[in-house]
């Protein structure tokens, strides 16, 4: 067990091993996405109050549902990294940040989309667009302060403390804002409750759900592969691989 | 040859911090003065920009204090580690003995007793200025005092980690201000409770669960901040 965890830290046998996983995954989340997509934006029925525009919450639901995973990934490879200082975990982590800011975006923006039919307005401040928002702030910070260090090394321990400590506050941050938002306007937006989903409209999302993380592993899987041989460029395996494919190219 | 230990105990040890850290803070007085004068600047600009009308001020008075309170504290955290950090006391502090989240929080508590406090102690007479009602005014010297507790010791966290960085400013506030939303959520919470003759006491002892929380937590995460700052 301990062996293998060991060589899955070495980049040398992640790379072989990811190069392995990769096809599968892409090719499963580029098939899990077409059939949700074209399931929840065809097929699925639409919704009795809101029409069409309730089908953004295909693109909206996985992509806030990935937003807050990534941040908890993102955490865990820092404390692998912290602990353990097993290199993989911190590339993971660099390549897992931006991603996860990008899906935070999405989700707001696919919200404010999806707010402008419903509610008649783009932004409110309930409770979960600005933890949201909050949460945007975050990876923001956490990626700011990894690019600020000269040295790769401590920006890399540095970014996975700010993780760290982002992960222990984003329940703190969740929970008072939902206190805030109660205190300040009770439940102006009962249009949100909907009823409950028929099986038609939630399979298709829960296809889309599943899409979405076997692209974010597939993606990150890619990308670490990169920022592998990026960081490990002078490794002799790393150079006769180059060497390899460019002879062969 | 025996090396003989000096008698100092971790006590010793904190005793010292905080009384170097006082000595050379009231030796700058300024650096003490600065936030307070910002802290009062800002309340001016809001009736300037905003409104005259005394019954819209006290309305929105809580937030205003609280946040001015706020960015006053977070402005004043640059200075917490950068005078060290440029002098190498921080290397000497990092080199002790004694346990390093230790020595840190006398530090964060010697910035909490020249920053936070006087914040606190005078954030009534600003209150008066707006307006707000005298009843709310031991509750809103509570919760700031309270409070700022908490966001010195969650800012020292973005402080050591950005005491490396020559430019670390607008990177620090960046860090810090979105883990400072829970207390300001509390705190300006607490006085608009009394304003609308509510009970505070649980948003005071929320705050206090939260000062309780970063007690605990923060001194080890500033900790392994400076060790990575100090290296890189």
């Amino acid at each position: 067990m301990w062996a293998f965890i060991h060589k899955l830290g070495s980049p040398k046998w992640f790379y072989a091993i990811s190069a392995r996983l990769q096809p599968w995954f892409w090719a499963l989340a580029i098939l899990l996405l077409l059939v949700g997509s074209v399931w929840g934006l065809v097929f699925a029925p639409s919704d009795y109050q809101q029409g069409n525009s309730f089908r953004i919450i295909y693109v909206h639901v996985p992509a806030a549902i990935l937003a807050q995973s990534c941040f908890v990934t993102m955490a865990v490879a820092g404390v692998i990294f912290l602990v353990w200082k097993i290199k993989i975990a911190d590339m993971a982590a660099a390549v897992i940040a931006p991603f996860g800011a990008a899906m935070t975006f999405v989700a707001l923006f696919s919200g404010a989309v999806w707010g402008m039919p419903t509610w008649g307005t783009w932004w409110v401040w309930d409770a979960r667009l600005t933890s949201m928002l909050i949460q945007l702030f975050l990876y923001l910070g956490v990626i700011a302060l990894r690019g600020a260090f000269a040295s790769r090394d401590s920006g890399s321990r540095a970014a996975s403390v700010l993780a760290l400590v982002g992960v222990v506050n984003i329940p703190i941050i969740k929970y008072s804002v939902d206190w805030w938002n109660t205190l300040h306007q009770p439940a102006t937006f009962t249009l949100t409750e909907r009823p409950a989903m028929p099986v038609e409209m939630w399979l298709p999302l829960l296809v889309m759900v599943l899409g979405f993380y076997c692209f974010f592993i597939a993606l990150t899987l890619t990308r670490t592969r990169n920022e592998i041989l990026r960081r490990e460029s002078a490794k002799r395996w790393v150079r006769e691989l180059v060497a390899g494919t460019a002879r062969r190219g | 040859m025996q090396v003989v230990e000096p008698k100092a105990g971790l006590g010793v040890a904190i005793a010292a911090t905080v009384k170097r850290d006082l000595t050379l803070m009231l030796r700058r007085r300024s650096e003490v003065i600065n936030p307070l004068v910002f802290f009062a600047l800002v309340i001016t600009l809001f009736p300037l920009g905003i409104s005259p009308d005394t019954e819209l001020l006290a309305a929105i008075a809580p937030g205003l204090l609280w946040v001015a309170a706020l960015l006053a504290t977070q402005l004043s955290l640059d200075t917490l580690f950068r005078g060290d950090y440029d002098d190498g006391s921080l290397e000497q502090l990092l080199l002790s003995p004694q346990p390093l989240p230790a020595l840190v929080l006398s530090k964060v508590l010697v910035h909490w007793l020249l920053t936070g406090l006087p914040l606190a102690l005078m954030a009534p007479v600003l209150g008066l200025m707006l307006a707000l009602p005298v009843g709310s005014f031991a509750v809103l010297a509570l919760s700031l005092a309270l409070g700022s507790a908490s966001l010195s010791l969650i800012g020292a966290i973005g402080a050591a980690l950005t005491v490396g960085l020559s430019r670390g400013g607008v990177l620090l506030s960046l860090l810090v201000l979105p883990l400072y939303i829970p207390v300001l959520i509390f705190g300006a919470g607490a006085v608009q409770v009394v304003i609308l003759d509510g009970n505070a006491a649980p948003h005071l002892a929320i705050l206090g669960a939260q000062l309780c929380l970063a007690l605990m937590l923060s001194p080890w995460a500033i900790a392994a901040a400076l060790r990575i700052s100090i290296n890189g």
